[in-house]
């Protein structure tokens, strides 16, 4: 299956998932995901072929709503909880970059 | 630089749907309004919040499908996981490899057909404005952010790269809005934001395999489109000329500075890391509503187009204008009460085209008797155009405004014998037109005008200088 | 008193839903201090609704089902006004605009908030060490843990601070606790209540589930929260089939899993487990063993779904609209230094396992193959039900261990949930009832497993065990 993880995939993993990890927090968890993956690997060696993937556990299907306006949040209510608002909008630090 | 150059486009188009509320909340689905004011906990992804599908967004997307000859099939939603300010959730709802609608094509006014991918649906963007020196995202010193878009319905419509050159991406961006407006599905405002087009460009020798190509985000109009494309082509084959190869990367238009530059550093596709959204189940619209959606379609552009030409007798090309100026129906309208079709599309596609935008509307009745009366001869060319003008500006009666104006017919006889007159007063000028110069006859039409006081139809004129020059000839 | 109780005489005039109240927060006043069950009491906003009770009796209008009845609930729902934290310093002083629907329901049926109760942060974890803001402790031993994620909420009902509480079971975070605290503790079949208001963990494997003293007020608090709402679309677009708690069990066919038995089960919870067992079958059940072989994956399966799934909803916290910012000069850094700072390590190793399990090249070998286990698993257990009513196991491998005892091996710790995890994969139900104690005086729980909307099924017998339960 995949090779134990490595601390340059984990430096890569944090990256995608914005952790700004330490670097000794980078050690511990390499070393405690490469368990528990390791552990996982009953799962990998499993024959699943042709069984498909269960994403839910109910089987309902086309669960819709009506288009029709249901009241609003508060601005001021939901602005006061934010981190920095200017305004009315949320202010966040400069944005280095467009969208990926 | 060489021309043997062959361009290939493919072209997403993100396209917001008309739909009262958002896609998976109940907030209003409005442009312009006051900032985070159509906002819940859904849409603006508080802890705990869950979404719930728009049944109209569905039928729209559908109905989107249809009228792209898409294969609707049953699809699920995935998540689309990235960090941006105006993501809510830091994930985007959309749909990947199990979209709504597959395979379709749409058809060009020229008749070319372009292959349709898919058209999936997915929820939109809250708006960032960058605040700072330049009010762009470089050099920004911080940025503010709106969720009223966020959760707004979308439907990205991906073509096949079966387009060949900036003015035929143009031409399908129009076609494209001109069938989602048709349906209803969008009110085609692009300068609001309701289509925003990604394309993606890259340039081969004819007999080559297809380049690299680069993406180009975010053009918001058809001059933008078309600028952009032009530009990077250009580059790339500058590129490639120079020896280098062309980067796989995204790009960004300079609508100021007219120019596509790099926005990622790196070569290498984000890892969005899709998966089943768990917060939604499957949509697998039955049968009866597919065929429903089906006969919900109004006519299409290509239709219109089609219809139109062969009632004219002309190609579908030739009356694509006519369509996309929404005067099909006056024309079918007046050739149904009588009017000549060839004159009706003319008068509609010039006088009546020009007019647009300034004149009430035109009743078809009365254009239908204007054209029959210049069919019939009753007024020549430009008496029906005066005729026109005054009915586009004022309205009324087509017979008493010609009566009021003092446009009668003109004897035949006398026209033929102006025309005589004209001849014989300038005989070497009716020498050099025998000879062949067809210039002369306009300088013979404009003194058989003085003489009929206007009355004389220079079409029919011009008949009888070329019926005399042709018995001169024999 | 059960809420069964104080529901009849508080609707019955017999006594004040604000008598009701007082007495239980001057509980909380005194031992909530060592035990540490609740992060937030809402005294105010306990008696004020306590009043509203009291003045809708007065009125001779119907006060609702649960009149007058405390309740805790778990941190990890949200309550309009109230703080909601998730016991995470990402979440510190955040005030929801909104309240979840199960909260809501209650209210309207005029149960009585006490307060936010104490969990592992973001639910992810099984002793409640994991809370940003101190453990809770085990009432029955205040060197023990509680288990967890619930901990707060189990503690709370443990101690006599409410005798119900809502929590919520991703791996077992309802059924575990209940076992360790020794009281009743249901996680509903998927779908049963709305999620709406859940803070979410891992969405597919997410339910809100009633913590009680007794069988029959968890079914009373149950039958509150259940039912179809428009604003969660996975949850079950009927209602639950009523429940009628009595403790009937003859003919019904009860399989012990041979999966969840042997190696890795304490012996005198083993020993609980066959006698509850044999207690069944006295009282006219047949009782046999099954196999459910993919019981044995459902943990490894578990701890690659739930994580992936984690990863994506703890995105939101970014710093952007509401909790914690560390602010930087640019988003990105404020983006990972907010979240670095804000989560704790077992909240942000379980986002490093996710958003690996998902990536790139490594989506088909980790989360593809664990959503297809979980395919053979349901398979499994559909087989077993076409033999068995209901299934048996213990709830947890071991009675309440030692705080500290597990926290430096996180493996040891995800081991603690190997009876309960099958059944949130499945989205089946589940109820841990209290039988008996262990060598060290400590309470043991029994699990009984009903195939999906077999509630009805699943409390007969829960209420079998209740009775005969030593």
């Amino acid at each position: 299956m995949a090779a134990p993880i490595s601390r340059a995939d984990a430096e890569h993993v944090a990256r995608l998932a914005r952790l700004e990890l330490t670097a000794e927090e980078l050690d511990r968890f390499t070393g405690q995901l490469a368990a528990v993956l390791e552990h996982a690997s009953d799962v990998a060696s499993l024959d699943t072929a042709g069984v498909p993937p269960t994403a839910h556990p109910l089987h309902l299907v086309n669960v819709l709503r009506e288009d029709v306006v249901r009241p609003s949040l508060d601005r001021a209510e939901v602005l006061s909880m934010a981190p920095a608002a200017e305004g009315d909008r949320f202010r966040v630090p400069k944005i280095l970059g467009d969208a990926p | 630089m060489s021309s043997d150059w062959e361009t290939v486009i493919g072209l997403e188009v993100h396209c917001e749907l008309r739909t009262v509320t958002k896609l998976f909340c109940g907030c209003r689905n409005a442009f312009g309004d006051e900032p985070n004011t159509n906002i819940c906990p859904v849409c603006l992804g508080l802890p705990g919040s869950l979404p719930v599908l728009n049944r109209q967004a569905v039928e729209l997307a559908m109905r989107i499908g249809a009228a792209l000859h898409c294969e609707v099939r049953g699809s699920i939603f995935h998540r689309k996981n990235y960090f941006y300010p105006d993501m809510p959730k830091d994930y985007q709802i959309s749909q990947y490899d199990e979209p709504l609608n597959v395979n379709g094509s749409l058809e060009l006014p020229d008749g070319t057909r372009i292959g349709i991918e898919r058209a999936h649906m997915e929820e939109d963007t809250g708006k960032t404005t960058h605040v700072g020196t330049s009010g762009r995202i470089h050099g920004a010193d911080f940025s503010l952010v709106d969720y009223n878009r966020a959760g707004v319905p979308l439907v990205e419509i991906v073509s096949r790269p079966d387009i060949r050159g900036a003015e035929q991406a143009r031409t399908y961006v129009s076609e494209l809005r001109a069938i989602l407006v048709a349906t209803g599905a969008s009110d085609g405002k692009m300068e609001e934001g309701s289509l925003r087009v990604d394309a993606n460009v890259s340039v081969h020798h004819p007999d080559e395999a297809f380049g690299t190509r680069c993406e180009i985000k975010n053009l918001n109009s058809l001059r933008s489109l078309g600028r952009a494309i032009d530009y990077e082509v250009r580059r790339q084959i500058s590129v490639l000329e120079d020896g280098g190869r062309v980067v796989q990367e995204t790009r960004h238009w300079n609508e100021d500075e007219g120019r596509t530059s790099s926005m990622r550093s790196k070569e290498e596709a984000y890892d969005y890391r899709y998966f089943p959204e768990p917060d939604l189940v499957p949509i697998d619209p039955p049968e009866t509503w597919k065929a429903a959606v089906r006969e919900s379609l109004p006519v299409l552009p290509a239709q219109r187009r089609r219809e139109l030409a062969a009632r004219a007798g002309m190609a579908p090309a030739d009356v694509a204008l006519l369509v996309e100026l929404d005067l099909d129906a006056l024309v079918t309208s007046a050739v149904a009460l009588g009017a000549d079709p060839r004159i009706a599309v003319n008068r509609a596609a010039n006088e009546v085209a020009a007019a647009l935008g300034s004149a009430p509307s035109l009743d078809p009745a009365a254009f239908a008797t204007v054209c029959r009366m210049e069919a019939e001869g009753r007024l020549t060319a430009t008496q029906a155009k005066a005729v026109l003008g005054e009915l586009l500006v004022s309205g009324g009666d087509p017979v008493a405004i010609a009566d009021a104006r003092g446009f009668a017919p003109v004897d035949s006889g006398l026209v033929e014998a102006a025309v005589d007159d004209a001849i014989g007063a300038d005989a070497a000028a009716w020498a050099r037109y025998v000879a062949g110069e067809d210039k002369v006859a306009g300088m013979f039409v404009g003194k058989v005008m003085k003489a009929t006081g206007g009355k004389a139809d220079g079409g029919t004129v011009t008949a009888i200088l070329q019926r005399k020059r042709s018995a001169a000839q024999a | 008193m059960t809420a069964v109780e104080i529901a009849a005489d508080v609707r019955a005039g017999r006594r004040s839903a604000r008598e009701v109240v007082e007495a239980h927060l001057a509980r909380v006043a005194e031992s909530d201090g060592e035990i540490h069950a609740f992060l937030h009491v809402d005294v105010d906003g306990a008696l004020r609704a306590a009043g509203r009770v009291d003045d809708c009796v007065a009125r001779g209008e119907d006060p609702g089902p649960l009149a007058g009845v405390p309740i805790a609930l778990k941190d990890n729902l949200c309550t309009r006004g109230l703080p909601t934290t998730c016991a995470s310093r990402i979440l510190e002083g955040w005030l929801p605009p909104y309240t979840a629907t199960a909260v809501q329901r209650v209210v309207e049926r005029g149960a009585i908030p006490l307060g936010k109760t104490n969990l592992d942060e973001f639910a992810m974890g099984s002793s409640t060490e994991n809370s940003a803001y101190g453990p809770t402790r085990n009432p029955r031993d205040l060197h023990r843990v509680p288990g967890g994620s619930s901990g707060g909420s189990a503690a709370a009902v443990a101690a006599g601070f409410a005798p119900l509480a809502l929590g919520s079971d991703t791996g077992g975070s309802i059924r575990q606790p209940a076992a360790l605290c020794g009281v009743v503790g249901v996680k509903p079949t998927y779908g049963a209540v709305s999620r709406y208001g859940l803070i979410a963990f891992a969405s597919s494997l997410d339910q809100i589930g009633p913590f009680a003293t007794t069988v029959a007020d968890a079914a009373l608090l149950l039958e509150a929260i259940a039912g179809p709402d428009p604003l969660d679309s996975t949850s079950w677009p009927e209602a639950l089939p009523p429940i009628d708690v009595r403790a009937d069990v003859a003919g019904l066919r009860v399989g012990l899993v041979r999966e969840l038995s042997g190696e890795g089960i304490a012996p005198d919870v083993a020993a609980r487990v066959a006698a509850a067992a044999d207690a069944l079958g006295a009282a006219g059940a047949k009782v046999d063993e099954v196999s459910v072989p993919g019981a044995r994956y459902a943990l490894s399966a578990y701890y690659l779904i739930a994580p992936a799934e984690a990863s994506s909803n703890l995105a939101r916290y970014d710093g952007v609209r509401y909790g914690l910012r560390v602010a930087r000069d640019d988003i990105s850094e404020t983006y990972g230094a907010t979240r670095e700072q804000g989560f704790g390590a077992e909240v942000k190793r379980r986002i490093m396992l996710g958003t690996y399990a998902l990536s790139a090249g490594y989506y088909d070998a980790y989360y593809g193959q664990a959503q297809r286990a979980r395919t053979l698993l349901i398979r499994d257990f559909a087989a077993a039900y076409e033999q068995f009513d209901v299934l048996l196991s213990p709830t947890a491998p071991t009675t309440a261990f030692e705080l500290g005892a597990k926290t430096a091996d996180p493996l040891a710790m995800y081991l603690s949930d190997v009876c309960t995890i099958p059944t949130n994969l499945a989205g089946h139900p589940a109820i841990s009832v209290p039988f008996g104690v262990g060598v060290d005086g400590l309470p043991i729980g029994v699990q009984v497993l009903a195939p999906a909307l077999g509630e009805a099924v699943m409390f007969r017998v829960a209420a079998a065990l209740e009775e005969m339960a030593p």
